[in-house]
């Protein structure tokens, strides 16, 4: 049967088999990833393109922010110790949102693995994205898998040159263009694309670029899965994150065993036969070079490439698609069940096919309560949480803030007339990118009088203080009280700072310190 | 199963060869390290080496191997000292050009000559001043407004340039007050004394101080001025006010009197330069006492 149905069966073997378990230190053993297709395929160049569309095409989208500050959308500018994103602009102070989001991608993590098991480290992980783009350069310069491995088997030829080197050349172009993508993030992109080519950019430039390159190429081209089962700390992590209700790529042995290569003769036979006809598809484009069909392992990164080798050939001998699928090991263990009854006899695939031989309805799918449980709405809801506190606190910040620092050496001083003199560095941070004029002025200390270095009082005794935009100004404040005013050897006051074309006011309590007890 | 003619150290029970040695029946397993470890220490044997013809290393009698590439840490240091005088010279420059209202008539320039004038106020002055410029007993704090010499920017310049009594400077400010113990009677210093400390108290003057009120207008105010409000011109202290720089008390004001103390400072210009002497005139006016 399978030789009509012009399946081929391929020579490929799990790198982490029974059979090929071995010591650490082993040398690598090499694995050629065929090409699949399917619907798994397709979503995973979907997901390709936009990751990688956002990775090099963000820095150079524009966003206006007016004459004094930059025009570029996501800028991290290290230099000014200011962070631009879209509408947002933060401060080094405000770094907390950045943790927020790290919390919220935290969440986010444990969200997505308890629901859809590592989708993280099958589609969007960089490291998946970049061996994907990798591969295709080497099918497209080397063949597919079969051609692959008769390359690597010849010895060296002009031929087998040439495409080597061809690959590593293209490989070292993706590298360089993956760490030179990097460095507009923290530069005005534009400018920085001349001055890269000009040999005008800082030496930090071309030493992340060199890094970059460096890490892309090794990892992605040729480390590759390693990273993955060994330098990778999450597919440790997600045995602690995955319960019995999240999906899993699942190699569905109840009705895929016995597997059997020679299917219709066995079945003639009279021999139990399942739908697995051992045709090692799964294994022939696994990126990680496993087995799904040893079980849930280490090393899969749930890409889901083998359900589409399987489906694919499934629909070539007429079987029901998803004897390799995302299922959880709940569903999975009830089906198991049925075809096993219970567990007393070997699986026979038969007990989950009615006699006309369709699959039994009895048999558990994906269902929508394997998403909704208590664990998962209890994510989403932490998650929201910090997502709207984020956002509350985004929207109610403060673009005016006011530091008051008391001279503490001397911390007051006396004046030839017997008064009592306190001197303070007053901060104010515009941090918006337009200049403001601050009216400065002190409430609550009887009698006192205020000078700033530098800037006239008003009428009202208050002062009016340009500052410049997205900046902090620094300004020496004295406060002078007559002595004998007050007994307290403490009095607080309040700074107030008010935007003269704005709404923003802000206060300051401060204390007024003298000799005190001496009236 | 191994054959014995291949590796007669071959351990049965793990599969891997013994160095070949046994003590007491137990033999040591010979695992190889690491390929990557291995290269990785003999990579770095190799770095060492060649580091040590390109960096200075090798320790000789004397000195040290200088290396092929010369470098040296003093010489990054001078180099980068080099980079930061390079740096600030455009305001050393400027400041050195203005006088003490354009530079404090100029923020940038006043917060460039406050913030270095206050790096050199921490090196030179702190030992009598204070670290806050907060003097002491005979050294005046220098955040009030009581001011021996002037308070004025220029004044203040020309304090620190020339000094107070300094013997190196010829224009140095110089001003002495007669030790009145061989002038005047004990009784007369002691009615003086009296005066000079209600002067300061500012409760008014009793009957008794009468004397001492003539013996002042005789003795003292021709420097003091006739209310003891002080001649900045001589470096006579201001006795009105409610700040005194060397003594509290009568006896204290009589000993003064009898034998005089006399503050010294030394003149600075010399020293430190134009440039570095208007920055800590800079940095002392706006202490907050300046005129």
């Amino acid at each position: 049967m399978l030789e009509k149905m012009d399946i081929e069966r391929l020579d490929a073997e799990a790198v982490n088999s029974q059979k090929q378990r071995q010591v650490l230190y082993a040398p690598r053993k090499k694995i050629f990833p065929k090409r699949a297709s399917g619907g798994f395929r397709r979503f995973k160049w979907l997901i390709m393109a936009i990751t990688l569309g956002i990775y090099y095409l963000v820095p150079w989208l524009r966003w206006d922010r007016g004459d004094y500050a930059p025009d570029q959308a996501v800028l991290i500018d290290i230099a000014n110790r200011r962070f631009y994103f879209f509408f947002i602009e933060i401060w080094p102070q405000e770094f907390f949102y950045v943790a927020g989001l790290l919390v919220m991608a935290g969440l986010g993590l444990f969200l997505l693995t308890s629901t859809v098991g590592r989708a993280w480290c099958g589609y969007t992980c960089p490291q998946t994205v970049w061996v994907d783009l990798f591969l295709v350069v080497e099918r497209a310069i080397e063949g597919d898998r079969n051609a692959r491995i008769k390359l690597d088997k010849e010895p060296y030829s002009p031929r087998k040159l040439v495409l080597r080197t061809t690959k590593h050349v293209i490989w070292l172009l993706i590298a360089v263009a993956t760490g030179g993508a990097w460095i507009f993030y923290f530069a005005d992109a534009p400018t920085l694309l001349v001055d890269v080519f000009t040999g005008q950019a800082e030496i930090v430039a071309y030493s992340t670029i060199a890094f970059l390159t460096a890490t892309t190429y090794i990892f992605g081209g040729l480390m590759r899965e390693q990273v993955c089962t060994y330098m990778c700390p999450w597919p440790r992590i997600q045995a602690a994150m995955l319960d019995e209700a999240s999906l899993t790529v699942t190699y569905n042995d109840w009705r895929g065993e016995p597997r059997s290569r020679h299917a219709k003769k066995s079945a003639a036979q009279g021999a139990v036969v399942g739908d697995c006809v051992d045709c090692n598809a799964c294994v022939a484009v696994c990126p990680m070079g496993i087995d799904i069909r040893d079980g849930q392992q280490l090393e899969c990164i749930t890409c889901a490439l083998c359900i589409d080798a399987c489906d694919g050939v499934m629909d070539k001998l007429g079987r029901e698609r998803g004897l390799i699928s995302y299922t959880t090991l709940n569903d999975y263990n009830a089906n198991m069940a049925l075809a096993t009854a219970g567990g007393t006899q070997p699986i026979d695939p038969a007990r989950v096919r009615t006699p006309d031989g369709k699959l039994a309805a009895t048999l558990r799918h994906i269902s929508l309560a394997s998403f909704l449980r208590l664990r998962t709405l209890l994510y989403a809801a932490l998650w929201s949480l910090v997502g709207i506190g984020l956002v509350y606190a985004l929207v109610t910040r403060d673009r005016l803030d006011v530091n008051v620092l008391h001279d503490r050496n001397p911390q007051f001083v006396m004046l030839s007339d017997g008064s009592v003199r306190n001197g303070y560095t007053l901060k104010i941070l515009n941090m918006i990118a337009k200049p403001r004029v601050m009216a400065v002025r002190i409430e609550g200390l009887p009698q006192s009088s205020v000078a700033i270095a530098g800037i006239e009082a008003q009428g009202d005794g208050s002062f009016l203080v340009p500052v410049e935009p997205d900046r902090l100004r620094s300004l020496k404040v004295f406060v002078t009280q007559p002595r004998h005013v007050a007994d307290e050897q403490v009095q607080t006051f309040r700074f107030v700072i008010e935007d003269t074309k704005g709404p923003e006011t802000k206060t300051y309590t401060a204390t007024f310190q003298t000799p005190g007890g001496s009236k | 199963m191994h054959d014995p003619h291949k590796d007669p150290h071959l351990d049965e029970l793990s599969g891997v060869s013994t160095t070949g040695h046994e003590w007491d029946g137990i033999k040591e397993l010979n695992n190889p390290l690491p390929r990557w470890w291995v290269v990785s220490f003999y990579a770095c044997i190799v770095w060492a080496l060649v580091y040590t013809v390109f960096y200075p290393a090798w320790p000789l009698l004397t000195s040290a191997t200088t290396g092929v590439l010369g470098y040296s840490s003093r010489a990054d240091v001078r180099s980068e000292l080099a980079a930061a005088e390079a740096a600030r010279s455009g305001y050393v420059a400027a400041i050195k050009a203005a006088d003490m209202q354009q530079i404090l008539a100029d923020e940038t320039l006043r917060n460039v000559a406050t913030a270095a004038g206050s790096a050199a106020f921490k090196v030179n002055c702190i030992q009598c001043h204070g670290s806050g410029a907060q003097g002491s007993k005979g050294f005046p704090n220098l955040n009030d407004d009581d001011w021996l010499w002037g308070g004025t920017s220029e004044q203040i310049l020309t304090t620190i340039t020339h000094g107070v009594r300094a013997p190196e400077d010829a224009d140095t400010h110089v001003s002495e007050m007669p030790a009145f113990g061989d002038i005047l009677k004990p009784d007369e210093i002691a009615s003086v004394a009296m005066f000079v400390a209600d002067l300061s108290n500012g409760t008014g003057f009793p009957e008794e101080t009468a004397p001492g009120a003539q013996i002042f207008a005789q003795n003292c105010a021709s420097c003091h001025g006739d209310r003891g409000e002080g001649n900045q011109e001589m470096g006579a202290p201001n006795l009105a006010d409610s700040l005194s720089l060397l003594v509290d008390g009568e006896e204290a004001i009589a000993a003064q009197i009898r034998a005089p103390k006399h503050g010294v400072m030394p003149a600075w210009g010399g020293r430190l330069g134009d440039v570095t002497v208007k920055e800590l005139a800079a940095y002392v006016y706006s202490l907050g006492g300046g005129k």
